[in-house]
């Protein structure tokens, strides 16, 4: 059967943690392998690790970051941002990360989903989409941090990846990152509709319902948030207890007292 | 010295794919001195033999025997090595599979690795609970039933139900765990799994101490 994925996404820029973190207990807030430890602790399904560095030479430090999170992480890692051709995806796997994200190099080159996946395997090959509503229904492709639209259709951006060999899609609504207003279920449930694989919600999660919403309206495979859980207002737990109250099948939480 | 003090040697097949680090820091932190080789003689050497796999059936295949390990691999069986296939590692060890028709596969164990049936999500790529069918098969040792595992995968195996250690439900009924004599194959990662995927790994490298 279907069982959702949570998935806390962790911002990095040269190594460490961008966003405040409140975790009690950490021997050091910024280091983002040690929360993701927290977070596998906590029963987590998977961890994202965005890389937002702006510069290039910076590349061995996200390449160090996956040597660690290797050893200390007992879940799927994906590690995302600045990968630009096969040999920076080869660097990461080997390194230890289980997928690597392709955003705005996918865009300019498609070809390299391809090579991707073909060399590692699509479900290692996961194309991040960022995406803007038209406002009449449909969405537009945005690189560069939301600053730039390429004129693609979302829609038809996610089935051709696919067709290129996505294994996975991290759908993000530009609209509402950052608002905590809640995915866009709509965007969120055609783009699950219109391919098989598998679709992680992004973008704007504020509570736990929303959450819900994203697996159960939008019929996500994964559901992603950032900032509820970094600020402490919700635990992985609260989240999984949620979903499992609304009646979404989970891998169960973690006991505490364990 | 006795041998059973010392780490023991795990041989993880390295033929060049992706990310054989999780499935080398799994058996290390199960106790084992895990080494990522395609050295025949040190695969000999070895008290285990794991052979990792992920991607496409047909490339990993392909890249086995160009780096001779198919061969290798074979020598570990007939030699009766404990070995250890995960997720393609488990699917190549089949005599084929629907993800390459052309390629065939190492023919060790019966049966033909077929794709998840239509209707649910492909690749099956998410936690999943164990349906155990052989509780007294070593790697399920502190195992219970229902256990969650980490699953990435389009295709599974179509074998003898008598070598099925346990199943997953996703569709149908999918083949999670292989048992026969010294070869265990797992279509999850326990590598991947939590604590409880660790106790599988563990549960490999625990039955190694005293094996040879």
């Amino acid at each position: 059967m279907k069982t959702v994925r949570v998935i806390p996404c962790l911002d990095v820029d040269a190594g460490r943690v961008v966003k405040g973190v409140n975790f009690v207990g950490l021997k050091d807030a910024g280091d983002p392998v040690e929360l993701a430890g927290q977070y596998d602790q906590q029963g987590a399904d998977e961890i994202i690790f965005l890389d937002i560095t702006a510069s290039s030479d910076n590349r061995n430090t996200i390449v160090e970051l996956a040597h660690r999170a290797a050893e200390q992480v007992y879940i799927p890692f994906t590690i995302g941002g600045g990968i630009r051709s096969v040999s920076d995806a080869r660097q990461l796997l080997r390194a230890g990360a289980d997928k690597i994200s392709l955003n705005s190099a996918a865009v300019e080159s498609p070809s390299l989903i391809t090579q991707i996946s073909e060399e590692f395997g699509s479900q290692c090959t996961v194309v991040a989409i960022d995406a803007k509503t038209n406002g009449d229904g449909t969405w537009n492709v945005f690189v560069k941090g939301g600053r730039e639209d390429t004129g693609l259709d979302a829609l038809e951006w996610a089935k051709s990846v696919v067709n290129y060999g996505a294994g996975e899609i991290l759908l993000t609504s530009m609209d509402g990152d950052g608002t905590r207003s809640g995915y866009d279920i709509a965007l969120t449930k055609a783009i699950s509709q219109a391919v098989e694989v598998p679709v992680i919600a992004s973008g704007g999660v504020g509570s736990l319902q929303h959450l819900v919403e994203g697996a159960t309206e939008g019929e996500a495979s994964a559901v992603l948030a950032a900032s509820i859980f970094h600020f402490g207002d919700y635990t992985i737990r609260d989240a999984k207890l949620a979903l499992i109250k609304a009646g979404v099948s989970v891998r169960p939480p973690i006991p505490i007292d364990e | 010295m006795n041998r059973a003090d010392e780490a023991p040697l795990v041989a993880v097949l390295d033929y060049g794919i992706g990310n054989l680090r999780s499935a080398q820091k799994g058996l290390e932190r199960a106790g084992a001195d895990a080494r990522l080789t395609s050295d025949e003689a040190l695969v000999k050497d070895a008290l285990g033999v794991v052979l990792p796999g992920v991607g496409h059936f047909g490339t990993c295949m392909a890249n086995l025997k160009l780096s001779g390990l198919d061969e290798v691999v074979r020598g570990v069986v007939s030699r009766n090595q404990p070995f250890l296939g995960i997720c393609v590692g488990m699917q190549m060890m089949f005599e084929s599979s629907e993800e390459a028709p052309n390629v065939p596969g190492l023919g060790i164990l019966p049966g033909a690795v077929r794709k998840l049936p239509p209707g649910l999500t492909r690749p099956q790529m998410q936690w999943n609970r164990l349906d155990i069918k052989k509780p007294k098969c070593r790697l399920l040792n502190g195992i219970a039933e229902e256990t969650w595992m980490y699953f990435v995968h389009s295709y599974a195996a179509d074998t003898d139900e008598n070598l099925v250690a346990a199943t997953c439900e996703y569709g149908t009924s999918v083949t999670a765990l292989i048992e026969l004599d010294n070869i265990w194959a797992t279509q999850f990662h326990p590598e991947k799994s939590g604590l409880d995927g660790q106790k599988v790994t563990k549960n490999f490298v625990d039955l190694l101490s005293g094996s040879k």
